[in-house]
């Protein structure tokens, strides 16, 4: 077996999936200041909305015996419906609020959605299976890597290049990016606050739908708690991107994805337990060396 | 002029008197008037108290937000098992301790200072690089010091026994105990909050660039805040260790950062007065849902909140309080007496 391109699918694939998660919190970011916490209760509220609602440690497919041209727009229109309601409900009433009450206030929806699908599913994980085809392993340069390792990375380069020529090259994605430049300006030129916000918790929502399936196709299991950890990577990498910086987003997804693989492979055995500890040291010295963040874009500085 | 100014100090001072007036009263109902289920309940209360007061300490003061300063309390929690367990126990369940450690057999009190001064010590060191950073940077650097600790408490099987619990801990903070604690904490906030330090920190928070102007060295007030609010977060957590007798490194993680930062925005992190009310009111509400969720018999029936009812109700009470008063319960005002004249309320 070859190690170095073994490695490599690793690092892309888990990247991939960082940077989807990282770009739907930057794409809120940069349009109200909002450091939404809740982002990982979506993904987790999207894997349990393929299954029926049930306390029991056997999982039923419910949406997800659909097949997949069903199955995968309805989950992203689920996720976008989700982060539209929150936005409705809550986010569109503290418009004049400070960062850290939105902050604090998207906790406690997360929280809140957390334990809407405890009360309904339980607490158990419960095992799934999803298109368990996918996990056969295809072996590629001399690696063997399961087929939805290439399917993530591939998903990952369509929804990022999907979202550049949606930004680039559509009225929305025009507004959007000037809202994420200058908010207040933008709406003095015209921008349609509401459906630029709108827009960009449903874009945001649907990017969360598809971190579910990739996570819940990977893993084969449905917890409650999956959206914890996926959310505190991505938030990280959305700051060392640089806030509000959607390349940047993308690529410091790529690059925690890739230094936790490497750290995995080549860190002595007695140390690998402690491997997140070397990655967040590492988070730490990157934020000291550009504390603005690897690409910043230049608005992101305070102009005095 | 010099008499209103002398009047603004005196005034000042009545707000950590009110404030332990008020924890005073809580404890003494709860004592009187309530069984045993409740006096740890005002306990945990207490230790709450003392964890968010220390926490204001750096956060209302800085405006940094930290999401660190479980870590804190994680490392004064082991700290104070470290030096109070006995050494049997440490030899059976912790084999990997230093000599000088797993000898150790500490009175409480001075085991308890020893973790507060441990944690200031360990914030000296991860402050002096993580508050190099400003705004969002340095509140995710203070998540990434979360994470670390986390990892490396969660892991070291010979020396924190992993994520298995440490057990056999004193079980010596009682709501008096607390309550004394938390009382130390309240005074020396408001002593750093009104000392040149903390008014300096405050100019920053208000205006980095002005402060930066008037000579602040910002970096210098945000460590000693950051060192002496660590202080208070690591007895809150050795308190924390001997209230329940068992420590295990989740307790110490995202779910206690979150609801300790929500209390002190649901109360107003403007003010020490918010920083306590917060707590304060979200614990009771905490404590009032739970027992209904365990069913209140009125007459011959039983009503009972459906189980996990009460996460969501607090995170919806939560929710509305921020939307209908964004800075908090106290809107960043303090309680305090007027004294003399025209004082400010």
């Amino acid at each position: 077996m070859n190690a170095i391109p073994q490695l490599f699918f690793d690092a892309m694939s888990l990247g991939g999936i960082y940077a989807m998660a990282a770009l739907g919190i930057a794409l809120i970011f940069g349009v109200m200041k909002l450091v939404n916490f809740a982002h990982g209760e979506y993904i987790a509220f999207c894997v349990f909305a393929l299954i029926v609602p049930s306390t029991d440690a056997v999982a039923v497919m419910f949406l997800g015996k659909a097949p997949a041209f069903l199955l995968i727009p309805t989950l992203l229109l689920i996720g976008a419906a989700v982060a539209v309601a929150s936005e409705f409900f809550v986010f569109r009433h503290m418009r004049n609020a400070t960062p850290v009450a939105m902050m604090i206030s998207s906790f406690a929806l997360g929280f809140v959605i957390q334990n809407i699908l405890l009360v309904v599913f339980s607490s158990r994980p419960k095992a799934v299976s999803l298109w368990p085809e996918l996990n056969q392993p295809v072996s590629i340069a001399g690696a063997s890597i399961p087929l939805l390792q290439l399917i993530v990375i591939l998903s990952t380069l369509i929804v990022v290049v999907t979202l550049a020529v949606l930004l680039k090259r559509t009225r929305i994605g025009l507004e959007m990016r000037a809202a994420a430049e200058n908010f207040t300006m933008a709406r003095l030129l015209g921008v349609r606050a509401n459906v630029v916000i709108t827009g960009a918790f449903a874009l945001s929502g649907a990017l969360a739908a598809a971190v579910a399936l990739i996570m819940v196709t990977q893993t084969g299991v449905a917890d409650i708690r999956m959206g914890g950890q996926i959310m505190l990577v991505a938030f990280i990498a959305t700051v060392i991107g640089g806030l509000g910086s959607l390349p940047g987003a993308v690529a410091a997804g790529f690059l925690i994805g890739a230094a936790s693989v490497i750290l995995q492979g080549f860190l002595p055995l007695e140390a690998r337990p402690f491997r997140d500890a070397f990655l967040f040291t590492l988070v730490i010295v990157s934020l000291l060396l550009r504390p603005e963040g690897l690409f910043a874009p230049r608005s992101s500085k305070p102009r005095v | 002029m010099a008499q209103s100014h002398k009047q603004k100090r005196l005034s000042a001072w009545s707000t950590p008197l009110l404030l332990i007036a008020i924890l005073l009263v809580f404890t003494l109902l709860v004592t009187v008037l309530g069984d045993k289920p409740l006096a740890r309940m005002a306990a945990q209360t207490l230790i709450r108290v003392t964890f968010v007061v220390g926490l204001w300490i750096f956060v209302g003061n800085s405006g940094v937000v930290s999401f660190g300063h479980a870590g804190y309390m994680a490392i004064g929690a082991y700290c104070s098992a470290w030096l109070t367990l006995r050494p049997q126990m440490k030899g059976m369940f912790l084999p990997d301790l230093w000599p000088f450690l797993a000898n150790a057999e500490w009175h409480v009190f001075p085991a308890a200072v020893a973790s507060g001064l441990l944690a200031a010590f360990v914030a000296l060191i991860s402050g002096a690089a993580i508050l190099r950073l400003t705004g969002i940077a340095a509140s995710i650097a203070t998540f990434a010091f979360l994470a670390i600790v986390y990892t490396i408490y969660s892991s070291w099987e010979g020396v924190t026994g992993a994520t298995s619990s440490v057990v056999g801990l004193t079980r010596y903070a009682n709501q008096w105990v607390t309550f004394g604690w938390a009382s130390v904490t309240v005074l020396a906030a408001a002593w750093y909050a009104n000392s040149a330090s903390g008014l300096a920190l405050r100019a920053s928070r208000e205006d980095e660039v002005a402060a930066d102007a008037s000579g602040i060295n910002m970096y210098r007030h945000r460590l000693l805040s950051l060192v002496v609010s660590a202080f208070f977060t690591g007895v809150a957590g050795a308190l924390f260790a001997h209230s329940l007798g068992v420590l295990n490194p989740n307790s110490f993680y995202l779910g206690i950062t979150f609801i300790t930062l929500a209390m002190l925005v649901v109360g107003g992190i403007g003010s020490l007065t918010g920083a306590v009310t917060g707590v304060l009111v979200l614990s009771i509400i905490i404590e009032a849902l739970v027992r209904m969720e365990r069913g209140m018999t009125i007459g011959e029936t039983t009503l009972a909140l459906p189980t996990g009812a009460q996460e969501i109700i607090i995170g919806i009470i939560m929710i509305l309080v921020l939307i209908i008063r964004p800075a908090g319960l106290t809107g960043g005002r303090e309680l305090r007496l007027r004294i003399g004249g025209r004082g400010q309320t």
